[in-house]
């Protein structure tokens, strides 16, 4: 498998580190909510078979994070884009 | 019909016109008492345990593929019970009580083979780590024993003993441990269940899970709908998949790890031996072929393949280990999907709907827990409550703070 990083180009997927499924987002530790949403955040994954869109962190490259969306079923990358904050920059 | 010797030098003798289909191959029901979904060692362990232990009938084990074509067909064959927590040794040392009587309890040869584990070590700080888990595995009555380097050579004089980057400085060896043919494991059940009147159905897909206010009350399946009162979830690597259609979220991704067998040689690996200053395991089939593996990949998978450097890297750690290797061809390698939970450990459990059931997240380590996975499983299907030794495998327990994470790796299922 391949990730074709948008700064280096097409690269083995072992220059790359997975950090998992992109949604989850870390919740605000002041929510009236946070322990069920912390819960959820770190450890409940909608794992599907299919399309996903994961974070992959580019080591030993360019060290960019990335978000590559990628079929579980058959590892097809459709699409990498560089990863950015909510609401913010790279 | 009862396998032994006299049946075989009767089928000799009438030229094996005698022989009948291990089991039946039966058509699905409208309902039954307990419906298990997924046709793979667990499932089949549990709905034998239900009818043999619990006396239960008008059980039905639904299985998509053929019995037997997920992970129990897939797996390195190595049992042991060398765990380190308390919430982890009684289990896997009562599946291991379970393998040893296996072959006579379902009078079917599963080439159960206790040739032993060794864990090698190659430093003073996992000298005390192996330590520490023998005298945790020796407090709960488990065999253990640390072999001096003196005594690895007599056992296995072909290790790369003074490596300058991985010298060998010991062993944990667990000589219960060893291997098991895995895929009579499945058919021995299946034969052992479809004997006590369990229905084994294959190329039956579950396409949803019919729930009634807060109660299951039966599944959909690409064969017709299948009601029943209680329904268990045994189909780790697809638990995920499954779990949706009741409309729950696991503590669960799925990845793919990857096995290996060389072409087959005369004996030479005494028993599973596994190196420390990487993650490689092998052990050698009856047949002569060499298996082993190594590590996940490390992305989420559903695919039954891997990619070349999980390859690549499970080859390096077997040539630090025993440079032979170079010299053996492999014939074969594969993946299979793993159901990783967030602590490294399965789930045995209650879910919050009435009537289902979830056996799950059996990471890379099901193979060796079938028996005892199958016993408590039907435990729980009977009684509703968690078996004494399966007490830990809670659910709730990420959101409790209870994980049972072996490996202090915390909630990355790719590195456990």
């Amino acid at each position: 498998m391949r990730i074709p990083c948008p700064y280096c180009g097409l690269r083995g997927h072992d220059e790359f580190a997975y950090h998992g499924d992109a949604a989850p987002l870390r919740p605000d530790p002041a929510a009236p909510n946070a322990l069920a949403a912390f819960h959820d955040y770190l450890h409940l994954r909608d794992n599907p078979a299919g399309t996903l869109r994961e974070l992959w962190y580019h080591g030993a490259g360019c060290q960019a994070w990335l978000i590559v969306e990628r079929d579980t079923l058959t590892h097809a990358i459709s699409r990498v884009e560089a990863a950015q904050r909510p609401g913010g920059d790279a | 019909m009862r396998y032994s010797l006299l049946r075989i030098l009767r089928e000799a003798a009438r030229g094996n016109r005698g022989w009948q289909p291990a089991w039946r191959d039966a058509e699905p029901r409208a309902a039954y008492d307990i419906v298990i979904v997924g046709g793979g060692g667990h499932g089949l362990a549990t709905a034998y345990y239900l009818a043999k232990v619990h006396g239960l009938r008008r059980i039905a084990v639904l299985e998509r593929d053929w019995i037997g074509s997920g992970n129990v067909g897939r797996n390195t064959t190595i049992i042991r019970s060398n765990y380190l927590l308390d919430g982890n040794i009684p289990f896997y040392e009562w599946s291991l009580k379970l393998w040893e009587g296996l072959e006579q309890e379902l009078n079917y040869n599963a080439m159960v083979s206790q040739r032993g584990t060794l864990n090698l070590f190659h430093s003073d700080s996992q000298r005390d780590a192996f330590v520490r888990r023998g005298n945790a595995m020796r407090l709960h009555g488990v065999d253990a024993e640390l072999l001096t380097i003196e005594q690895l050579r007599r056992r296995a004089p072909f290790l790369n003993f003074d490596d300058a980057r991985f010298q060998i400085k010991g062993g944990l060896l667990q000589p219960r441990g060893g291997t098991v043919r895995h895929d009579a494991v499945a058919w021995g059940y299946a034969r052992a269940a479809s004997a006590l009147g369990v229905d084994i159905i294959q190329n039956c897909e579950v396409t949803g899970i019919n729930i009634a206010g807060d109660t299951v009350t039966g599944v959909e399946t690409s064969r017709g709908t299948i009601s029943a009162p209680r329904v268990g979830l045994a189909c780790a690597g697809n638990s995920s998949r499954v779990a949706a259609l009741a409309g729950l979220k696991l503590p669960i991704e799925t990845h793919v790890l990857q096995a290996f067998v060389s072409e087959a040689v005369k004996p030479m690996i005494p028993g599973v031996i596994t190196f420390g200053a990487g993650h490689f395991y092998i052990s050698q089939s009856d047949k002569g072929g060499l298996v082993f593996g190594g590590s996940l990949d490390g992305y989420n998978s559903y695919a039954q393949r891997g990619n070349l450097p999980a390859v690549e890297d499970v080859c390096e750690g077997g040539m630090a280990l025993m440079p032979f290797l170079g010299r053996v061809r492999l014939l074969r390698s594969w993946g299979g999907q793993m159901d990783m939970s967030m602590d490294g450990s399965p789930i045995i459990d209650r879910t919050p709907l009435d009537g289902l059931y979830l056996n799950a997240g059996w990471c890379y380590g099901g193979f060796k827990a079938t028996p005892a996975s199958g016993w408590c499983f039907a435990h729980l299907l009977a009684f509703d409550e968690p078996h004494p030794v399966a007490s830990a495998y809670r659910l709730d327990r990420f959101a409790t703070g209870h994980p049972l994470d072996e490996k202090g790796q915390g909630p990355h299922p790719n590195r456990q």
